[in-house]
């Protein structure tokens, strides 16, 4: 890879025409694809919430599936920005070459990883606010601060949709991103306080669990859930922010090297 | 419908016989030593090409003679290792994206959306150039018209032929009115009758004054659209120029093909040992190729009093043509 490859993505409005054609083909799908992303979260919030939460204390305080509503929609927001970012962006790339088809026209490459960044965040921020509302209406939360969620997915969701664009700079085919999921988000998922507390890990774990972006998303969504402000807004929200600008500097960099050649 | 209306307002139609643009300073592509190297393999080895203004120019080449990596540098899509380009007037690949709002591509391989309808399909790439909703609505009949597709605005691309979906693919490429059109190997998978309507637009859009550049290994393809071509090979241009003068200057005007069994006495012997013993004799150049000996020659007329004296041999007498020109630059061996 040359230095060339290395220059700070060119961050601009052009993205706009690529979002909207991605939002033009998602409307024409939208129905399986909303139900598809409320389905699984909330399959798991009530199954996990009611069955094992019949079977435990209350936990922090509150009742089991109080604190699991919080995780469900760090969760749900992390699997739609990965999913569309690996799969949907793979096949854009790869597959259809709707990237190549963007980039005769005036626009460049960072215009169409930027559109897809977007993108993805879009529609982690959709996936992340259905189940907010479900879990707000009812009744599982304190509406208090429930709003402040919201700022909360977006990050969220920027930053699993960079992680998901270097994968997909990477990938030969789809089978790839089956290794992601297995050694990146299943394990994380379980060592990020989506299903149980944190303070539960043996302390070495605990250790990488602070250096995983979904352990700082559960720690700012949760009590903002439980209607009390987070504490250290500022490191968490500073650790999701680096996982949006160096995943996505480093995806742009290895995208180039991948189209550019 | 008018072709001037779909091509570049710039240009301005060009009237029978009259010369192309020779200016080079309005010059849609300029290209000065241009090299491209992947690793240790020169894929472009130093391209000069001027381009000029309301002409077909075709760059011909075996696969893997450099025509598509020469096409991504001059549209800004690949740094060169070398050289410089201008394309529509700007620097490339520094101010490549403002030249491509002057540009329409015709990629190789089809990147239609499968998701949308063929209206869809040329809103969503208008918006790309900027352009406004109702200004690219306001294009869609006609483009759709020009690719043959009318009434065809809400059929799916998967519902599409081959041919169809080119047809579509070109007038994609002209809903920005570009000056200069690019195609890569723009027929290549289609069959024969989607051929000859895809030259049909073609030859449209030049008669309406759109610079067209495109690559091609079909012989006839540049022959009857290029007023100009270059022959490329290694990376190199070997030659360039009109096609007729290229075969006047590269070849002798006629070739006799010579083929079959050759009888001499009681022995069959092949064409091989026929024109060991008697091509030199009866043409300025000969070649065997296979079971084939083709002859090239001036002044046809001994060669084939010998050959109807022949038993067992058949042959067959044609003026000479582009391949013949081509197959003597870049050699008879098989490229893979």
């Amino acid at each position: 890879m040359t230095l060339g490859h290395w220059h700070p993505p060119q961050l601009s409005l052009r993205f706009v025409p690529v979002w909207r054609r991605h939002f033009l083909v998602w409307r024409k799908l939208a129905l399986p694809s909303v139900l598809g992303n409320l389905a699984d979260p909330v399959i798991y919030l009530f199954g996990l919430g009611f069955g094992i939460g019949a079977l435990l204390p209350e936990i922090a305080g509150v009742p089991y599936i109080t604190f699991l509503a919080a995780g469900m929609v760090c969760y749900s927001t992390m699997n739609s920005a990965s999913f569309e970012s690996l799969y949907s962006s793979f096949s854009r790339m790869h597959v259809q070459r709707t990237w190549e088809a963007i980039m005769n026209t005036p626009l460049e490459l960072d215009d169409v990883l930027v559109g897809e960044l977007v993108w993805s965040a879009s529609k982690a921020l959709l996936a992340g606010s259905a189940i907010l509302l479900v879990v707000t209406a009812i009744g599982f939360t304190e509406t208090r601060y429930a709003l402040w969620v919201i700022p909360v997915i977006v990050l969220v969701g920027l930053a699993f949709a960079a992680l998901g664009l270097v994968i997909t700079a990477l990938a030969p085919s789809y089978d790839f991103f089956m290794y992601y999921f297995t050694l990146f988000v299943t394990p994380m998922t379980l060592m990020s306080g989506v299903f149980f507390p944190v303070e539960q890990l043996p302390a070495a774990l605990q250790t990488l669990t602070a250096l995983l972006p979904l352990t700082h998303a559960v720690a700012l969504v949760r009590p903002l859930l439980l209607g009390t402000i987070p504490g250290d807004i500022l490191v968490h929200t500073a650790v999701l922010l680096a996982y949006i600008v160096i995943p996505f500097w480093l995806a742009t960099a290895l995208t180039r090297r991948r189209l550019l050649k | 419908m008018s072709t001037a209306a779909l091509a570049s307002r710039k240009g301005g139609p060009r009237t029978e016989g009259s010369a192309v643009d020779t200016d080079h300073r309005g010059s849609p592509l300029v290209l000065r030593g241009v090299t491209k190297a992947y690793g240790d393999q020169r894929v472009v080895a130093g391209i000069d090409l001027t381009l000029r203004r309301g002409e077909c120019f075709t760059l011909l080449g075996p696969n893997g003679a450099g025509k598509t990596t020469t096409l991504r540098c001059a549209l800004g899509l690949t740094a060169p290792g070398g050289g410089t380009i201008r394309l529509a007037g700007l620097p490339v690949p520094e101010r490549a994206r403002e030249a491509r709002m002057r540009v329409g591509i015709v990629p190789q391989i089809d990147n239609l959306d499968p998701d949308f309808t063929c209206a869809e399909n040329l809103m969503v790439y208008g918006r790309y150039f900027g352009l406004r909703d109702a200004e690219i609505a306001a294009r869609i009949p006609e483009l759709l018209a020009f690719a043959g597709l009318e009434g065809r605005h809400e059929a799916r691309i998967q519902t599409l032929s081959g041919g169809m979906k080119r047809r579509l693919t070109l007038a994609r490429a002209l809903v920005n009115r570009p000056e200069l059109l690019v195609l890569d190997e723009p027929t290549t998978g289609l069959d024969p009758q989607a051929r000859h309507l895809i030259w049909d637009r073609l030859k449209q859009l030049i008669r309406s004054g759109t610079t067209v550049l495109l690559t091609t290994h079909f012989m006839d393809e540049a022959e009857r659209l290029s007023d100009r071509l270059a022959i490329l090979d290694g990376g190199r241009i070997l030659t360039e120029g009109a096609p007729r003068e290229l075969i006047a200057t590269h070849i002798e005007p006629q070739v006799v093909e010579v083929y079959g069994d050759w009888n001499e006495g009681s022995s069959a012997l092949g064409v091989e040992t026929w024109a060991a013993r008697h091509a030199a004799a009866l043409s300025q150049r000969h070649e065997v190729s296979g079971e084939t000996a083709f002859c090239y020659v001036t002044h046809p007329a001994p060669l084939l009093a010998h050959l109807a004296t022949q038993h067992g041999l058949r042959y067959l007498h044609r003026p000479a043509n582009l391949e013949d020109v081509f197959l003597k630059l870049t050699g008879r061996e098989l490229r893979d």
